[in-house]
């Protein structure tokens, strides 16, 4: 005989104040671990978004970050050669040589960001179809004028259309703002590739090589041209996913350590919480469970009765912390990437996994923190029980 | 002391309770504890920021280099008494998971600008002599287990190719908060290589440190060295070290700030369990607390039993908490990868925040019962049923 989840229910009316407590513990303990996963995995998905599958990234190979990358003239001749490069009608082949710099920014509270400048070619179009110029208009290639990312133009000073940004010993005019599907790119200020290396004097030399295959699938023969050819020994070739995914992994990394290391000791303060509220739920009904037990009712039952009532606080604490943390993805933030050393903005977000994984962790905490209390109440002997009080 | 004796009677009626919240504080303790650690950990470098030090970069942004020709002119600014330069060299050591600064320098004026770098006149005089020696921190040392006279080979990225430097010395730090994960090489070595392999980038130099005699006049020290260097190509920034380091912080505060906000939810979690006890335990009492009142004992004592109860719960989890934080910390850092943090140690100010934190909650969860037990009237309370 099962003892009705009513009486389950008007136990938590009956001591309001404690169940809530619990409920709240349990709710904080989800709600910083659901969003530090949101953390690492929206960092993650911009990144990966940024990339696109069809297009090939090549870096020098000791490289750690676009900045530290290097690609001479006759490197960029030889990779010209290589097989599978797509081509527009025009039969020109897709591919934008680009040097990559930072330059510094302020913010209005008079921080100091690193900004990604990346002078890219006449058919980066190709290359990045998200790209869509939001406010202003595109730069004219041959002079000396910028784009600049949504996420920039929004958080630091001296980034709207008609400001002048200096450097490398030149005023450059900002003709347009651009978003970037929320990429990382929103991230980023762009320029006419030639333009920028001659304004830091660095002749043909680039950072990085992006461009188009005709085909994705042809992605395996394209890099295995591309490693048999000893001129080009000190690079190598990725796809640009696959690129963009890499420099998000240290940061989402040191985010999913740290996080999961203090969520885990949290997750033994809520478990205690909840332990507690159970223990003295059991020992304020000692003489019901003993009427239970006189009208019949198995151990079995009351150990159930108890257990799922501590799983459905659980339950409860775990869908409001994962409410509470559904609410951050309202929010982005902006950081600088240990990866590319420069800064990035992301959103929290959410997937059905992290979801999952809240209230997976939320219940295991009911359980772990019910069974021992509801042993107690199953194993209580029936006179005693009724006597007591 | 009797009511000492009463108030740890009153903690022990319950003890599983007890024992589990004590247990609770305790493991909130260490996760605040933990959370302090890491953030002071990642602003070591503004604590070991030296007032006599400046720093010259490049105002773009500290990726661009400068000329080697500044050194001189930097040097004539008056209330200059020292200066020393540096290139991020950076590069691949054994693979790209290895973090630790390895920099391009000059070993005539480096240790006399850092003087918190401790090393033996021997080992200072051979690095100075041989052109393609390096010197390393100890941690460094020990981490690879480098020895003197072992080579490091290094794949270069800004500065391409392969590069071996021979382990001449081994620095100790002179304060806790000194960065002992560095390795340092002849700036001339990598600036004859750079001459014939990459003609154009060699006379590079990354900043300028400057020592200054006197730290009050820092700002007009700094403002004198950007001038000089106004509208040329490579204009400068100069700053306080400090300011510089703080500079490398504020681009990560996002990070920090998240940080900072969940210490905060921790010491919510650690009221929210020793609240709950201390609720359920005056619940209990009612009827005890109505006796008290009859006897003639005014609010007074009523608030010294219930928050002193709380206080010594919150004493022993947050004292079990603290003693149980150093051999916690110790294998949090081991459980990090290398490198992440140049020091990793428990400062002071986190022992006494979490002491704070342990007694401001003892008070704060007693007062909601507090307040209960004051209002209900002596008779209620009698009435009271469990």
């Amino acid at each position: 005989m099962k003892i009705p989840i009513k009486y389950i229910l008007r136990n938590f009316k009956s001591r309001k104040l404690t169940t809530m407590i619990t409920v709240s513990g349990i709710a904080l303990v989800v709600f910083v671990f659901a969003a530090v996963l949101m953390m690492a995995y929206g960092i993650q998905s911009t990144l990966i978004a940024t990339g696109s599958v069809d297009n090939v990234k090549i870096v020098r190979k000791a490289a750690n970050g676009e900045i530290s990358s290097i690609i001479d003239g006759e490197t960029q001749n030889v990779i010209r050669s290589l097989p599978h490069i797509a081509v527009t009608t025009e039969g020109k082949q897709i591919i934008s040589n680009e040097p990559v710099v930072i330059i510094n920014l302020d913010k209005p509270d008079g921080a100091m960001g690193n900004i990604t400048v990346r002078g890219v070619s006449p058919l980066s179009n190709y290359l990045r179809p998200q790209l869509k110029i939001k406010e202003g208009r595109m730069f004219n290639f041959g002079v000396r004028e910028l784009i600049v990312g949504s996420s920039i133009s929004k958080r630091f000073v001296g980034a709207k259309i008609g400001d002048i940004v200096k450097f490398a010993g030149d005023d450059w005019k900002l003709v347009g703002i651009f978003s970037a599907d929320g990429s990382g790119f929103e991230s980023e200020i762009l320029g006419d590739a030639l333009q920028l290396l001659g304004a830091f004097n660095r002749g043909n030399t680039v950072s990085t090589i992006t461009l188009k295959l005709d085909d994705t699938k042809n992605f395996d023969i394209f890099k295995k041209a591309f490693d048999t050819d000893r001129r080009l020994q000190q690079f190598e070739v990725k796809r640009e996913r696959d690129y963009f995914e890499e420099q998000s992994e240290l940061m989402a990394t040191f985010i999913r350590v740290l996080g999961i290391f203090i969520t885990v000791i949290f997750s033994f303060g809520a478990t205690i919480g909840a332990m507690i509220t159970m223990y003295s739920a059991v020992a304020n009904r000692t003489v019901e469970v003993g009427t239970f037990r006189a009208l019949g009712f198995s151990r079995r039952s009351i150990l159930a009765a108890f257990l799922t009532e501590s799983i459905l606080i659980s339950l409860f604490g775990g869908l409001l912390g994962i409410l509470l943390a559904s609410l951050l993805s309202f929010f982005s933030i902006s950081t600088l990437n240990f990866g590319s050393f420069s800064e990035l903005e992301f959103s929290f977000s959410t997937s059905p996994s992290i979801i999952i994984s809240s209230l997976i962790f939320a219940l295991t905490m009911g359980i772990i923190g019910g069974f021992l209390p509801s042993v107690r109440a199953a194993r209580m002997n029936i006179v005693n029980a009724l006597r007591a009080g | 002391m009797k009511i000492f004796n009463l108030l740890l009677k009153n903690s022990l009626r319950h003890k599983l309770r007890t024992f589990l919240t004590i247990l609770g504080i305790a493991i909130a303790v260490i996760a605040f504890n933990v959370l302090r650690t890491v953030v002071t950990a990642w602003s070591v470098g503004v604590q070991a920021s030296s007032a006599n030090r400046l720093i010259t970069r490049q105002a773009i942004s500290f990726i661009f280099t400068l000329p080697y020709a500044y050194r001189d002119k930097i040097a004539q600014v008056e209330g200059v008494e020292e200066v020393t330069f540096a290139n991020w060299f950076q590069g691949v050591f054994i693979d790209k998971n290895q973090f630790f600064a390895r920099l391009a320098v000059d070993p005539e004026t480096l240790f006399k600008v850092y003087p918190e770098y401790l090393i033996s006149d021997d080992e200072l005089a051979t690095f100075k002599k041989e052109r393609n020696s390096c010197v390393i921190g100890i941690e460094i040392a020990k981490r690879y287990d480098l020895k003197i006279g072992d080579v490091m080979n290094i794949d270069g990225d800004i500065y391409p190719g392969s590069w071996d430097f021979v382990v001449k010395g081994i620095y100790h730090p002179r304060d806790k908060t000194t960065d002992a994960t560095q390795m340092f090489f002849h700036w001339t070595y990598l600036d004859e290589r750079m001459k014939e392999d990459m003609p154009g980038r060699d006379g590079e130099v990354g900043w300028y440190t400057i020592k200054i005699s006197d730290p009050s006049k820092a700002a007009a020290v700094s403002e004198q060295v950007d001038i000089l260097f106004k509208n040329s190509l490579a204009e400068t920034k100069t700053e306080t070290e400090r300011a510089f380091q703080q500079g490398f912080l504020q681009s990560t505060s996002s990070i920090i700030t998240s940080m900072n906000v969940i210490s905060f939810v921790i010491i919510g979690i650690i009221m929210l369990v020793l609240g709950n006890t201390m609720i359920m335990a005056a619940r209990e009492r009612t009827r005890e607390y109505a006796v008290f009142k009859t006897l003639g004992f005014s609010a007074r004592h009523l608030v010294g039993l219930i928050m002193g109860e709380s206080l010594i719960i919150s004493a022993i989890g947050g004292g079990l908490g603290l003693a149980l934080t150093f051999p916690i910390i110790a294998a949090f850092a081991e459980f990090i990868p290398k490198g992440w943090f140049p020091i990793f140690e428990i400062e002071t100010i986190t022992i006494v925040f979490s002491i704070m934190a342990a007694l401001v909650i003892g008070i704060l969860a007693s007062i909601f019962p507090i307040q209960k037990a004051l209002r209900t009237k002596i008779v209620d309370g009698f009435r009271f049923v469990g």
